[in-house]
C-alpha cells in the first residue's frame, strides 16, 4: 500500500523527469548542462550554498552553544524563533528580506538583486539546520569531561578543540549536509530578490525559466543534476547516521 | 565572562540580522500605509479564494501524508523487507529536491504532451493548470514530515507493549489503535504541524503547475507574487502578514509539543 | 483488495476537485489568458461587457503573465478561450499549435484590440535628464527592461531600440552594437513587463523601458515617475483572439472590443485605441493630446518584415541576435 502511494506521488514524477532529460541523448544532455547559462546557474547555486553552509556551521554552532550553555532573559523565546524558517513560506521570507535590505531599505543597505541577497536568503532558509542538530548533542554532553580537562591545565580553546568538537562534529556535519540540500533547491525567496541577470540566476530559477519557455528538456537536464546532488547528500546523511549509531553502540 | 558575552552577542546578532529584523519589517510595512489597503487586499474575493485553495490543498495533503507516515514508520521499524534503504531515501527525497523540479515533473506527466495529460484531458479531467496539480504538488513536498517524526519514536519505544497485548489476546487492529497510536501520538501531532506548515508555504512547484488563474488556481503564496507584480505592495505585505502570523502560531504549537515528546 | 485502497484514495482526492471545479461553471465562463500588464483595464472592459446583453451571465477566469510564457502555457494545456497577448508572434505560437485560426490577422483591425508605444519612465523630476534613446547609453545610467525571451514587452523594447538606431542613420552592424551598448547599462531583466515595472517603482534602476500604457497604469496606482515618449518610437500592437474551442461568448467579447464603448475605456486607461475616431470625443481631449507624441515605426515595416522574420533574426533561442547580446552582457539567454 505505501509503496503504491510513493510510486504515484514520488517515483512516477521522477521517472518522467529522468526520461525527459535523456530524451535527446547523452551528448545533448551534456551540452545543455555545460551551456553558459546553465553552467553559470549551477556554479552560483553550488558556490552560494557552500558559503552559506560554512556560515551555518560556524554561526550555527555558536548559536547552539549559547542556547545550551548560556542563560539570559528571553532565551526560550529565542530558542523558539529558530524554527521560523521551517514554518514561514519562502516567498514571505523573500518579501521580508526585500523590505529590509532592498532599494527602500531603512538601514541603507541596498543588497537586493545582488549575490549578497542570494546568500542572505539562503542563510534564512537554512538557519535552523545546524543549530537543531548540534543542540541535542551539546545537551547530552558530559560537562565533567571538560572540567576535568581544564583542571589538568588545558586552555579553554584546547578543551573545545579536543573534548567538545569531536563530539559535536557529527552533529555539525549532518546539519550542514541537510542545510546544503535545502540551499541547493531554494526558489521562493530567490524569486523576489533576483534581477533576472545571470549574476543572480540560481539553478532552480534557471529550471523555472526554462519551463516557462516550454524548454522542458533543458529544464530536465539541469534538474537531474540537482536531483543527483540531492541523492548524494541523502546518502551522506544516511551514512553519517549509521556511523554515529555504530560509534554510540561501541 | 567576556567570551560568554561575545558569543552571546554573535549569536543574537546573527539571529537579529537574518531572522528577526526582516520579520519585524513585515509587520511594520504592512501597516505603513494604514489599515485601508490591508483590508482591501484581504477582503478581495480573489485573495479569499487564494487562501481557500491553499487550505483545500493542505486539507487533502495532510491527512494522506499522516496516514502514509504512520504506516511507513511501522513498516520500516517493525518489519523486515528488502529495499528498506531505498524506501527511506525516497521518503526523504522531497526534502532535498527543489520544488521547481517537482513542478517540472508534474508538467511532464500531465501537460498536453505529457505521459497522462492527453488521456486525462480527453476524458474531461484537467489536471495541470488546475486544482489537482496544485494538490499533487502539495502532497509531494509534504510527504516526509510525519514519517520522519514517527520513525525515531517507534524505534525508541520498541514493541514490547504490543507483544504483551498480543499474548493477552488483542488482535492487530486493537493493538494498533489502543497501544501503538497513543504511544506515537505526540510525534504524529508534531509531524502534522510541520506538514501543515509546509503545505501552506509551498511556492516553487505550485508556481509552475498552477496557471495562476485568479479566483481559481492561485494559492496564497502565488497571491503575494501577484500583488508584488501589480504595484500593490500593501496587498503583498498584507497576505504575507497573514501567512507570517500562521507561521508564528505554528511555531508556538511546535514549541509546546516538542518538550512533551522529548525532542 | 486493501492494496487498492490507497491508490483509489489518492485518485479520488485528486480528481474530485477537478470534477467539482468543472461542475461549478453553470453559466458561461470564459478563460482569459493575457500578458502581464493589462489587469486593471481588463477589469473595466469585462464589467462593461457584462452590462450588455451579450455579456449577461458570462463570468471570466483571468490569468496574467509574460506573453511568451502564457502562449506556451496555452499550448501546454492551460485552459483558454480568449488570448490577449502583447505581440503577434505569441499568437502565431498558439496558431501553429492549431488552437487558433492561422488567419487570425485577417480579422477586424488585423486582430488588434489596442495599441501602445515603447516609452521610458524616469524618476520624478528626471534627475538624469533622459529625453531620448541616446541618453540611455550614457555611462552610469541604470536601465530596467524585461527578459526578452519570456516577455513580449521586452521584445518590443529591443526592436524599438534597434529600429530607432537604424532610423537615425546607423548601419545594421552599428545598430546591433548600439543595442549591445544599451544592454550593458541594463541592471535588471525581470521575467515580465509588470515585474520590471514593479522592480523599477520599488527603487531599482534609473529608467524603465516599458509600454506607455503600463506607465499610465502605474501612475493611476499612485506610483511616482515621469513618462518620456522618445522620438521616434515603436508602435505596440496588442492582439486579442478567440480560440477555436471557445464558446460563442468569446467571439462576442472580441467583437465588442472594437465598439466605441470599449475603445474609449482603453483610451481612458492609457491604451491607444485602434479605432482612432473615438479620440474625437470631447471628453477624451486630454488623452488625445497625451497620445500625440511623434513618429512611430511598426513591426510590418520593411525594417523588420513582420513578427516571424523579426523573431527568427532576433529571438531565436539558438541563433538570435539577442542570444549573442545577452551572452556579451551576462544576461539571461532564455
Amino acid at each position: 500500500m505505501i509503496s503504491t502511494y510513493l510510486l504515484i506521488i514520488v517515483v512516477l514524477p521522477l521517472a518522467a523527469l529522468l526520461w525527459e532529460s535523456k530524451k535527446n541523448g547523452a551528448h545533448s544532455f551534456w551540452q545543455v548542462v555545460t551551456s553558459p547559462e546553465a553552467l553559470s546557474a549551477l556554479k552560483l547555486t553550488f558556490g552560494a550554498s557552500f558559503i552559506v553552509v560554512l556560515i551555518n556551521a560556524v554561526l550555527g554552532t555558536i548559536t547552539a552553544w549559547v542556547l545550551v550553555r548560556d542563560d539570559f532573559r528571553g532565551k526560550s523565546m529565542v530558542n523558539a524563533v529558530i524554527d521560523l524558517p521551517f514554518a514561514l513560506p519562502t516567498i514571505v521570507a523573500g518579501v521580508t528580506l526585500l523590505a529590509l535590505y532592498g532599494p527602500r531599505s531603512p538601514v541603507g543597505l541596498h543588497l537586493a538583486y545582488t549575490r549578497a541577497a542570494i546568500v542572505l536568503a539562503l542563510c534564512f532558509v537554512t538557519l535552523p539546520f545546524v543549530i537543531r542538530t548540534v543542540q541535542p548533542v551539546l545537551i547530552e554532553l558530559d560537562v565533567e569531561m571538560e572540567e576535568a580537562a581544564r583542571s589538568l591545565g588545558a586552555s579553554q580553546f584546547t578543551v573545545f578543540r579536543r573534548v567538545v568538537l569531536p563530539n559535536i562534529l557529527p552533529g555539525i556535519l549532518s546539519g550542514s549536509v541537510l542545510a546544503l540540500a535545502r540551499a541547493l533547491g531554494e526558489i521562493g525567496s530567490i524569486v523576489v530578490l533576483t534581477n533576472g541577470l545571470l549574476s543572480t540566476e540560481v539553478a532552480s530559477l534557471f529550471i523555472y525559466n526554462q519551463v516557462q519557455d516550454a524548454e522542458t528538456t533543458n529544464a530536465a537536464a539541469v534538474a537531474m543534476v540537482l536531483l543527483g546532488a540531492a541523492f548524494i547528500l541523502l546518502l551522506a546523511v544516511g551514512a553519517l547516521r549509521y556511523f554515529v549509531t555504530r560509534h554510540e553502540r561501541a | 565572562m567576556l567570551r560568554r558575552l561575545a558569543l552571546r552577542g554573535i549569536a543574537l546578532g546573527y539571529l537579529l540580522v537574518i531572522l528577526l529584523a526582516p520579520l519585524g519589517m513585515v509587520f511594520y510595512r504592512t501597516f505603513q500605509s494604514g489599515l485601508e489597503p490591508v483590508w482591501q487586499a484581504l477582503s478581495d474575493p480573489n485573495t479569499i479564494h487564494a487562501f481557500k485553495v491553499t487550505l483545500i490543498a493542505a486539507a487533502i495533503a495532510v491527512p494522506l501524508n499522516t496516514v502514509f507516515g504512520i504506516l511507513c514508520g511501522l513498516a520500516i521499524v517493525r518489519r523486515r523487507f528488502r529495499g528498506k534503504g531505498l524506501l527511506n531515501a525516497f521518503i526523504d527525497l522531497p526534502l532535498a529536491v527543489s520544488p521547481v523540479v517537482i513542478g517540472l515533473c508534474l508538467y511532464l506527466l500531465y501537460g498536453r504532451t505529457g505521459w497522462f495529460g492527453p488521456w486525462l484531458t480527453g476524458h474531461g479531467f484537467q489536471v495541470l493548470f488546475a486544482l489537482p496539480a496544485i494538490v499533487l504538488a502539495t502532497i509531494f513536498v509534504s510527504v516526509p514530515f510525519v514519517a520522519r517524526e514517527v520513525i525515531p519514536t517507534l524505534r525508541e519505544l520498541g514493541n514490547e507493549q504490543e507483544q504483551a497485548a498480543a499474548t493477552l489476546g488483542a488482535n492487530r487492529w486493537q493493538r494498533f489503535w489502543r497501544i501503538t497510536l497513543p504511544s506515537i501520538r505526540w510525534a504524529v501531532i508534531y509531524g502534522v504541524v510541520l506538514t501543515t506548515a509546509r503545505c501552506l508555504g509551498e511556492y516553487g512547484a505550485v508556481a509552475i503547475v498552477s496557471g495562476r488563474v485568479q479566483g481559481s488556481t492561485e494559492t496564497a503564496t502565488l497571491r503575494v507574487d501577484d500583488y508584488l507584480n501589480n504595484f500593490n505592495d500593501a496587498g503583498a505585505y498584507a497576505v504575507s502578514l497573514v501567512l507570517a502570523t500562521i507561521a508564528v502560531l505554528v511555531l508556538v504549537a511546535m514549541t509546546t509539543i516538542r518538550p512533551r515528546e522529548g525532542h | 483488495m486493501r492494496r487498492f485502497l490507497f491508490p483509489a484514495l489518492i485518485i479520488t482526492a485528486v480528481l474530485v476537485p477537478a470534477g467539482a471545479a468543472q461542475a461549478r461553471r453553470a453559466g458561461t465562463n470564459l478563460n482569459l489568458v493575457a500578458f502581464s500588464t493589462p489587469k486593471a483595464v481588463m477589469g473595466k472592459l469585462i464589467a462593461s461587457f457584462q452590462s450588455k446583453p451579450a455579456g449577461q451571465g458570462v463570468t471570466f477566469s483571468q490569468s496574467y503573465g509574460p506573453s511568451g510564457s502564457q502562449a506556451k502555457a496555452i499550448v501546454a494545456g492551460q485552459p483558454a478561450d480568449i488570448a490577449f497577448l502583447s505581440n503577434g508572434l505569441d499568437i502565431n505560437t498558439i496558431a501553429n499549435a492549431g488552437l487558433v485560426s492561422k488567419n487570425w490577422a485577417n480579422g477586424p483591425q488585423d486582430g488588434i484590440a489596442a495599441n501602445s508605444v515603447v516609452a521610458f519612465v524616469v524618476r520624478p523630476g528626471n534627475p538624469l535628464h533622459i529625453h531620448s534613446w541616446s541618453d540611455l547609453v550614457k555611462p552610469g545610467v541604470k536601465v530596467v527592461t524585461p527578459d526578452p525571451f519570456p516577455s513580449g514587452g521586452a521584445k518590443w523594447n529591443v526592436l524599438a531600440a534597434y529600429g530607432q538606431a537604424r532610423k537615425s542613420g546607423m548601419s545594421n552592424k552599428k545598430a546591433i552594437a548600439w543595442v549591445t551598448k544599451l544592454f550593458k547599462n541594463v541592471v535588471a531583466q525581470p521575467t515580465s513587463a509588470s515585474a520590471a515595472a514593479s522592480a523599477f517603482f520599488g527603487g531599482e534602476g534609473d529608467v524603465l523601458i516599458t509600454y506607455e500604457s503600463e506607465a499610465y497604469t502605474a501612475f493611476a496606482a499612485g506610483k511616482q515617475g515621469k513618462l518620456i515618449v522618445p522620438k521616434p518610437t515603436m508602435l505596440i500592437q496588442l492582439p486579442m483572439v478567440a480560440l477555436k474551442s471557445a464558446p460563442p461568448a468569446a467571439a462576442a467579447f472580441i467583437k465588442f472590443i472594437h465598439s466605441p464603448v470599449q475603445q474609449k475605456i482603453f483610451a481612458r486607461n492609457g491604451y491607444r485605441p485602434v479605432i482612432k475616431s473615438v479620440l474625437k470625443d470631447p471628453s477624451l481631449a486630454t488623452w488625445k493630446h497625451k497620445y500625440n507624441t511623434g513618429p512611430t515605426f511598426r513591426i510590418r515595416d520593411k525594417l523588420f518584415g513582420g513578427w516571424n522574420k523579426a523573431n527568427t533574426v532576433w529571438f531565436d533561442p539558438a541563433h538570435g541576435r539577442m542570444l549573442q547580446i545577452e551572452q556579451a552582457v551576462g544576461g539571461p539567454t532564455s
